[in-house]
């Protein structure tokens, strides 16, 4: 009796596994399609990855997505350590959660709100939209996640080295660089993925705040999906799946040369439940 | 660190607070007073909440929102339930996450095809006898494809808390006499409400405010408050008319979040 229960939560997580990846592989799979559509397979063709790779104008916004998302999430990790560091070293319990509150609205927000909000915000002080307004609103919805993730590994660690190192003689400087940063490197490379990852996928931020000189892979491809069907999209999914499956797998390896396992996953629920 | 030099690393941080967090939420409020003529009135609100347009919009789109909260609990929890009890259970959450960080934009994509008139699930109709039908742009597409989206986003906080419920509480009910059924209906799915509130939180907000999804798998036919608030923003120009809605989003999610809500227990005594 129990054994057949067991069999059968396994075939509905099968099924689950299996709906939730057959569009990704659906994409994938017609990517090598000759016949120019996702319907018929009429025969095997790298052709859509030439022509991914021939197309100036996708390649430029591929690096341009990728130069947005390292430069935002190198700039939104600093400011997200600091403040972080900031918040742990409020004593006060309430004033604590009150920053954490404030810290939170960004990424409790929905992608509309935040897309008007920074459009307004950048019209009314007059700031041309295009690439530098796309780079400042993602550091601005990145930094909050750096904040959650870096948190957790301050409150881990020892307070009584910074006590030992200030009595020793050393600096503010010498303490931040010496003791706090190492003991939550962790933390910090977590929030740096996390805001890559964000900075890579964000579609409805980008799409208020890009103006029209400049353009996103998201924000692209919403454009040409928008024309319908074309395998050159296709391809370009299945290079966009290589890069996320590798940042995961990264990501994984980081993760599991830390011994609490357990507190960043829970991290992760909190980070997505609060998406 | 003395204080001193703490102010001074907290800086950057709290000008990130006022200028991208404050500032812009008080934009959006102080933008929804001005109609599109840029005279300071009330005349949105009163727009809103008299037109018979925008109010079975916004009923329209909360009504689809809490269809797609409970589609996606409905398929997430039994997965996540059964999640906790499988063998590596740590890598089978890790695949069930995996999509989540692929670029939406390209899931939506792949039903385009998968749901068009030539497309698989209209092969596969067409092949069991049931015959070709409209999939794309339609309500039911839209709701399918929310779902898809979803589900990630309501297995991971229900797995935590079912995975984090002490296994001495199972023991102790079987003990007692009570049979699988009687121990998940009183033990395992009351102490993961927690879970679940989070997982509502996660999809319910987000699915008012989704517009990419109704363009492109709804055609235009289901209009959510995210989409009326792009319209008025990018196509019609009207910043106070999309601010207004934007309030309202604004409104519905925390009330949302107060629904939703950890009851406290008294933990953190001041």
């Amino acid at each position: 009796m129990k054994k057949k229960s067991l069999k059968l939560s396994n075939l509905y997580l099968l099924l689950v596994f299996f709906l939730l990846y057959a569009p990704i592989l659906y994409l994938i799979f017609y990517s090598f399609n000759e016949g120019g559509t996702m319907n018929e397979f009429t025969g095997f063709t790298w052709e859509h990855y030439g022509a991914v790779f021939e197309d100036t104008r996708l390649i430029r916004i591929a690096l341009d997505t990728l130069r947005i998302a390292l430069l935002s999430s190198l700039f939104a990790t600093t400011i997200g350590t600091l403040g972080a560091i900031g918040i742990y070293f409020v004593r006060k319990y309430k004033a604590q959660q009150a920053l954490l509150s404030m810290n939170n609205i960004l990424l409790v927000s929905p992608d509309v709100i935040i897309g008007a909000s920074f459009l307004i915000l950048f019209t009314v002080v007059g700031f041309r939209l295009g690439f530098l307004s796309v780079l400042l609103s993602h550091i601005a919805f990145s930094i909050p996640i750096v904040v959650l993730m870096v948190l957790p590994k301050l409150q881990e660690m020892n307070d009584a080295m910074i006590t030992a190192a200030r009595d020793l003689g050393a600096n503010s400087w010498q303490v931040l660089t010496k003791i706090i940063l190492p003991s939550i490197t962790p933390g910090i490379l977590a929030g740096f993925f996390m805001a890559f990852t964000y900075s890579l996928d964000d579609f409805a931020v980008t799409f208020f705040v890009t103006g029209n000189g400049f353009s996103t892979l998201s924000v692209e491809i919403y454009s040409r999906a928008r024309q319908g069907v074309s395998l050159e999209i296709n391809a370009l999914s299945t290079l966009l799946f290589l890069v996320a499956l590798f940042l995961v797998i990264g990501y994984y390896f980081i993760q599991r040369n830390q011994q609490s396992k357990k507190l960043l996953t829970k991290n992760q629920a909190r980070v997505v439940s609060t998406r | 660190m003395n204080r001193q030099a703490r102010k001074y690393f907290f800086i950057p941080y709290t000008l990130w607070l006022g200028f991208f967090v404050f500032i812009p939420m008080a934009l959006i409020v102080y933008q929804s007073f001005f109609n599109i003529q840029g005279e300071f009135t009330l005349e949105n609100f009163i727009t809103y909440f008299t037109s018979s347009t925008y109010l079975s919009m916004t009923l329209n789109s909360i009504v689809f929102a809490l269809l797609i909260t409970v589609f996606t609990f409905l398929i997430s929890y039994p997965t996540a339930y059964f999640l906790t009890q499988a063998k590596n259970k740590q890598l089978w959450l890790l695949l069930l996450i995996l999509p989540t960080w692929i670029n939406i934009l390209l899931k939506a994509y792949a039903f385009i095809g998968l749901l068009s008139q030539d497309g698989s699930i209209n092969e596969f109709l067409a092949f069991v006898g049931i015959g070709r039908q409209q999939l794309l742009f339609t309500n039911l597409s839209f709701l399918f494809v929310a779902t898809y989206i979803e589900i990630p986003f309501m297995i991971l906080p229900i797995f935590n808390a079912i995975d984090e419920i002490s296994p001495s509480y199972i023991s102790a009910s079987k003990d007692l006499g009570a049979n699988q059924w009687e121990t998940f209906r009183r033990i395992i799915f009351p102490l993961s409400m927690s879970g679940v509130r989070s997982g509502v939180q996660a999809v319910f907000i987000p699915s008012l405010s989704l517009f990419m999804l109704t363009r492109l798998i709804g055609g235009n036919r289901v209009i959510t408050l995210g989409t009326a608030i792009e319209q008025h923003f990018l196509v019609t120009q009207n910043w106070g008319m999309g601010s207004t809605i934007g309030v309202v989003l604004i409104v519905a999610m925390f009330i949302t979040m107060r629904i939703t809500r950890e009851k406290k227990k008294g933990r953190h005594k001041e």
